[in-house]
């Protein structure tokens, strides 16, 4: 009642319901990113079921042939091929990003740091185009000359996804291993510890959380990278017998036919995009589990 | 003792000194061959023989019309809904669901927004090929960032800022206008930054949304094809390697020149802000 007769004063109530309705609509602009996420789910699910009818989702899952012109799909070589390139990828790009990071924060001169983190950060936004371009034009002909073959191979789009997936690994492991607290490597050093005693027992394992975060993204970013690796990779669907033998992945699976697909053969592609978002997820729940 | 120690610290310096030449190499490369391929005509002139000769100006067009496309559309939302889980809600469940769905929407592969484009943007609302739909697209994988920086940076403003605010008399509206976003700015112009630059080098989203046609796009709703797509299909059909070079160079100048340009001016303003609040 009280709230009524100062309203009529000073035009309270405009003034409420002009809070009321700015909140709903910041509530409204919420919503339309948890409706996009649902719609997009809801949308792929759809178009993939006729895929899943058609062929089984297991037959789909470890199927080891895939012509789209006898309906047949199968896509367990371009699986093969996913884990592979972004397990060596990330062989190459671990060791590499994470002692880089142990420099840049443990060892390296003030000014050195402060001069390379900007540069780490810029390199970290070079489009993956650019990464799939150079590995055309660089890797792949030195491949093609140690190795033999077309250059384009499980090797080639590895070393340059490695390569493109550096800067996030770096700048984030250097996050992970700033936030160890000083006291801990005065404690160390106090105790008569080396530079590497010091690295090795306590800051690798109290970094250990973040750098595992790190890996991931990582990861996350090599599994769902598409033109670079449809660049490099060769993308013949057959389970490879050898680093130097070209392969699938699946994403590219999807860039390479959405063009003309149709029918099955086109709900087939959006199965493929539906295993792909599940191997996302899978990596996104182990993140979480081993960063806990 | 002493010289295991100078070894573990030069085997550090030599694998960082690596990894740094190698990243440099990969940029450096590209613009050692592109930049003699660049001049004035090479930038503002149409390409001839599907990209085989000529210049590149519609696909520098396209990609000036998908900034400003998923500016306008990921800036309000991303920056809105950060506003409303830092400010508005304090329901645990909205919070969590929020930034779980944010989560699963930044880790969506690129090629899956494109094929979420093609069969309901393109084929389902029939909205056809276009840049206005190539914006949507790039949008939706923006705003996630867009958010996640926003966030962050709303929850480092001191709570004591807020109340100072609504002490004085000021409503819900006035304190976020006022006080939090000038301060929040840097931090989310930095996110801003992030999420744009991540859009405009993305080409498999948009390669089969976007109409990839060569003619000069008029309005946003014309088919364009954008610099990164341009390249990929200069490099991968292998129709012009000193065109793709120049392509590849301007893409790269234009990123690093918004990341530097944004950079020093997150930084001034940075400065300003605390100058004042100090």
């Amino acid at each position: 009642m009280n709230l009524r007769r100062y309203s009529k004063k000073k035009g309270f109530l405009k003034l409420i319901r002009k809070e009321y309705l700015i909140e709903k609509g910041f509530f409204t602009l919420a919503m339309v990113m948890i409706a996009t996420v649902l719609l997009m789910f809801a949308f792929v699910v759809i178009e993939s079921l006729p895929a899943f009818g058609h062929s089984g989702f297991f037959n789909f899952l470890v199927g080891l042939r895939w012509s789209p012109d006898m309906n047949i799909f199968g896509i367990f070589p371009m699986i093969v091929g996913s884990i592979l390139t972004t397990a060596i990828s990330l062989i190459i790009a671990v060791p590499m990003s994470v002692s880089c990071a142990i420099y840049l924060e443990e060892m390296a001169p003030a000014k050195l740091k402060d001069y390379f983190k900007p540069v780490i950060q810029t390199l970290a936004g070079i489009p993956s185009v650019i990464y799939g371009f150079f590995g055309l034009t660089l890797i792949a002909p030195i491949i093609r000359n140690i190795f033999g073959g077309s250059g384009f191979s499980i090797l080639t789009a590895s070393v340059v996804l490695a390569l493109m997936i550096l800067p996030t690994i770096i700048s984030l492991s250097q996050d992970a291993i700033k936030s160890v607290p000083n006291q801990f490597r005065e404690a160390s050093f106090g105790l008569g510890s080396t530079q590497w005693q010091c690295i090795k027992y306590i800051i690798l394992p109290t970094a250990l959380p973040g750098i595992i975060t790190a890996v991931i993204l990582g990861m996350g970013r090599a599994v769902g990278e598409t033109l670079a690796v449809l660049m490099l990779a060769g993308n013949v669907s057959v389970i490879p017998s050898s680093l130097a033998s070209p392969i699938r992945t699946l994403t590219s699976n999807i860039a390479l036919e959405m063009g003309y697909a149709t029918g099955i053969h086109y709900s087939a592609l959006f199965a493929t995009g539906v295993i792909l978002f599940m191997v996302i997820m899978v990596l996104m729940i182990v993140s979480t589990l081993c960063s806990k | 003792m002493k010289l295991k120690q100078n070894l573990t610290k030069s085997l550090f310096a030599s694998s960082a000194a690596f990894t740094l030449l190698a990243l440099g190499i990969v940029t450096g490369f590209i613009v050692v061959n592109g930049i003699h391929v660049i001049d004035w005509e090479f930038l503002f002139s149409l390409p001839k023989d599907s990209g085989s000769d000529g210049g590149i100006f519609p696909m520098i067009l396209s990609t000036v019309y998908l900034i400003l496309i998923t500016g306008a559309i990921s800036i309000p939302v991303g920056v809105g809904s950060a506003v409303y889980i830092s400010q508005y809600t304090s329901n645990e469940k909205i919070i969590n669901l929020v930034r779980f769905i944010s989560q699963v929407l930044s880790s969506v592969p690129s090629i899956v927004f494109g094929l979420f484009g093609l069969a309901f943007l393109v084929f389902f609302l029939k909205m056809g090929w276009s840049i206005f739909v190539a914006g949507i697209v790039l949008s939706l994988m923006a705003i996630p960032t867009i958010f996640q920086v926003s966030e962050v940076t709303f929850q480092t403003i001191p709570e004591i800022y807020k109340e100072g605010c609504y002490a004085m008399g000021a409503s819900k509206w006035q304190t976020i206008t006022t006080v939090l976003l000038p301060i929040a700015i840097p931090g989310i112009l930095t996110g801003i930054i992030l999420a744009i630059t991540r859009a405009i080098s993305e080409a498999a989203a948009v390669m089969y949304v976007v109409g990839s046609s060569l003619d000069i796009p008029i309005s946003i709703f014309d088919t364009g094809r954008p610099l990164p797509l341009h390249l990929y299909v200069l490099a991968s059909e292998g129709i012009s390697m000193s065109n793709a070079y120049g392509t590849a160079t301007v893409l790269i100048i234009i990123v690093l020149s918004i990341t530097l340009i944004s950079n020093i001016t997150v930084n001034h303003y940075q400065k300003r802000i605390m100058g004042c609040l100090n």
